[in-house]
């Protein structure tokens, strides 16, 4: 794992760089679904596209184990520098989604912590705003996917770019939760389906 | 007789059933029975000695279904559908119009085939072996997919282009044993030069993109990709002169062994082709590779005489090493092999290009996960945390340091491929 562990931390909990997700106590059925998307380049950043293209299923699977195992501690809440009502409208649609507008609440898949729910979808807390906002923009530009139907690219082509600052942004002031284990496989009737989720 | 109207149609009928019974004499020919379950195996091993994936199955894609962009300084190429759907692929192909593309890089229609398409060695291939491979791709799922037209610019795009280029790099003929040498060595010579087609790589490309066969195994860079692919005959590169022939084996086969580990372009090859060899072909190789280089003169010291700036990249250069690297490859550079190969002695960070050692450096890698070695220990990358005079400070310690005898790296080199991954 020491490849892993240069930019993701030796536990995957991540490192100050904006842009390297934190990996620790993600989902190991999601962290294998980035690490196959990335072998084959569906999802496309050369680093990552390089390293995998020749590394067989069980080694990924095994590494997407190993990261998932891990519970380093949770960063501290960010201090935020964008505004009240920015903070106000990003929470309203992580909490309770925008119906008028086809926005799920992003608990209601992600979970009620934002710890995720195995076996597939990943927590929330733990990611830099610029990496939340790099990820919900490229699932609205296309450049990112996953398996249909893919939900994550339904949700964010109804968001506007204030609607990604904001939950961005909100997300990253949460403070670690109690348990910062996804919930179990089920326990949420997702108002969506996804292709990478199964039933 | 006269022929009568009821004739012409008797005859038209007679002329039909014994088309359709040559046809199906063909389609006889073509589909063997489940009797030749043995020529389809077989067929699938060689495909992979011939590693016709790597091209013909787009990442992620269907197998065989094509579609795999090449780039080329040309343009752009896309792999064609060898499946055997009749209209996309080459279903209605006969085992003859395979062997015969296969041999001439001709299509069936008498199109030119782009050398990208490694004919020049397949030509070698004996037509038991092609019929082989045939039957087997006859077996596989037929896929839909129209081939997509390649991006060539012009003058390129001009096919007719392609017969200047065959007067002047293609020979065609089958491989014909040299008595002179062992059933082993030949063996090992038909794979090397035939279906393994090393010498796309391991060969110099010229502006033409061809390269003479008194050039192969030379070496040279590979276009495009950014890697260098080290000449096997020079025991100064990749020539495997004084391995022996279990590292050679292992290295093959297993992606890592006691004299380097497989990283690169080359990882493909170990992954997709020569980790299914059997021990037999892979013997045969490396009595035939190692062959290649033993009459290569021995390694002559670098004339560059480090200057003063080569001290202070060493010095600088010793610093970055022993705390970023000598916890997997030693303070001595003496590797824990076979998982972190060694860099004292190690051919591959000394040759006169440094491209490679430098993009070890900056992107890591890791060699093919194989069935001997299933989880390959990999190398982090370094390029978003070493400068270009870190990168080129190591480079040129691990070139220098243990009695290796590479030369300096300058911070320009370094730089320049810090882009490598993105083109």
């Amino acid at each position: 794992m020491l490849p892993c562990a240069s930019c993701h931390g030796v536990q995957g909990q991540g490192t100050n760089n904006d842009y390297f997700p934190r990996l620790a106590g993600k989902p190991a059925g999601y962290l294998y679904n980035q690490l196959v998307a990335f072998r084959i380049g569906r999802r496309h950043y050369p680093p990552m596209n390089y390293l995998l293209e020749f590394l067989p299923d069980a080694y990924l699977r095994a590494m997407a184990d190993y990261f998932a195992a891990q519970r380093p501690p949770l960063p501290p809440a960010a201090i935020t520098i964008v505004s009240k009502d920015m903070l106000a409208l990003g929470q309203s649609l992580v909490v309770q989604g925008d119906p008028g507008r086809g926005i799920p609440a992003c608990a209601g898949c992600h979970g009620p912590s934002f710890t995720g729910m195995e076996p597939a979808i990943p927590g929330l807390l733990g990611l830099k705003p610029s990496y939340i906002s790099a990820q919900l923009g490229a699932w609205r530009y296309g450049t990112r996917s996953a398996a249909a139907p893919d939900c994550m690219q339904i949700v964010a082509g109804h968001l506007t770019e204030t609607d990604v600052t904001a939950v961005a942004a909100w997300l990253s002031t949460l403070p670690a939760p109690a348990n910062p284990a996804p919930v179990p496989r089920g326990t949420l009737a997702m108002p969506l389906a996804c292709g990478s989720e199964p039933n | 007789m006269r022929c009568s109207p009821p004739f012409t149609v008797f005859k038209r009928a007679c002329y039909l059933v014994l088309t359709l019974i040559v046809c199906s004499a063909e389609r006889g020919l073509a589909q063997p029975a489940a009797s030749n379950a043995a020529i389809i195996e077989q067929g699938e091993y060689l495909a992979r000695a011939g590693d016709c994936i790597a091209c013909h199955t787009a990442p992620g894609g269907k197998l065989f279904a094509g579609g795999r962009p090449m780039p080329t300084p040309f343009g752009t190429i896309y792999s064609s559908n060898i499946t055997p759907s009749p209209d996309t692929g080459i279903g209605k192909w006969s085992a003859d119009a395979f062997y015969a593309t296969m041999h001439t890089g001709r299509l069936p229609d008498g199109g030119l085939l782009y050398p990208a398409m490694p004919f020049g060695a397949y030509t070698k291939v004996t037509r038991a072996d092609s019929d082989a491979i045939f039957f087997y791709l006859r077996s596989v799922a037929p896929v839909e997919a129209a081939n997509k037209p390649h991006d060539l610019r012009f003058p390129y795009n001009n096919r007719s282009l392609i017969l200047g280029w065959r007067t002047l790099f293609f020979t065609e003929g089958e491989y014909k044993p040299d008595a002179m040498k062992s059933t082993e060595w030949n063996r090992g010579a038909y794979l090397v030069q035939g279906l393994g087609h090393c010498a796309m790589c391991h060969s110099a490309i010229n502006a033409l993109g061809g390269s003479s066969e008194s050039k192969a195994f030379q070496g040279g860079l590979i276009p495009m990709q950014h890697w260098y692919a080290p000449s096997l005959t020079s025991n100064k590169e990749a020539g495997l002169g004084d391995w022996s022939l279990a590292d050679i084996s292992d290295y093959l086969r297993s992606g890592v062994s006691h004299r380097g580990a497989v990283y690169g372009p080359m990882a493909e090859v170990v992954y997709n082709s020569l980790q299914y060899m059997t021990d037999g072909d892979t013997l045969a190789m490396s009595v035939y590779l190692k062959s290649l280089a033993e009459g290569s003169p021995p390694d002559t010291p670098a004339s560059t005489v480090p200057g003063a700036e080569s001290s202070l990249l060493m010095s600088l250069g010793k610093t970055v090493y022993d705390a970023q690297c000598a916890s997997c490859h030693g303070a001595q550079g003496r590797g824990m092999t076979p998982q972190y190969p060694p860099l004292a002695g190690n051919q591959s960070i000394q040759m006169e290009s440094a491209v490679n050692p430098i993009r070890m450096v900056l992107n890591g890698g890791y060699p093919p996960g194989t069935a001997a070695n299933p989880m390959p220990h990999g190398m982090p990358p370094f390029a978003q945390f070493l400068s270009d005079d870190q990168v080129a400070a190591v480079v040129t310690y691990i070139r220098l340091a243990w009695g290796n005898r590479g030369t300096a790296v300058s911070a320009g080199q370094a730089n320049e491929l810090r882009s490598a991954l993105l083109d």
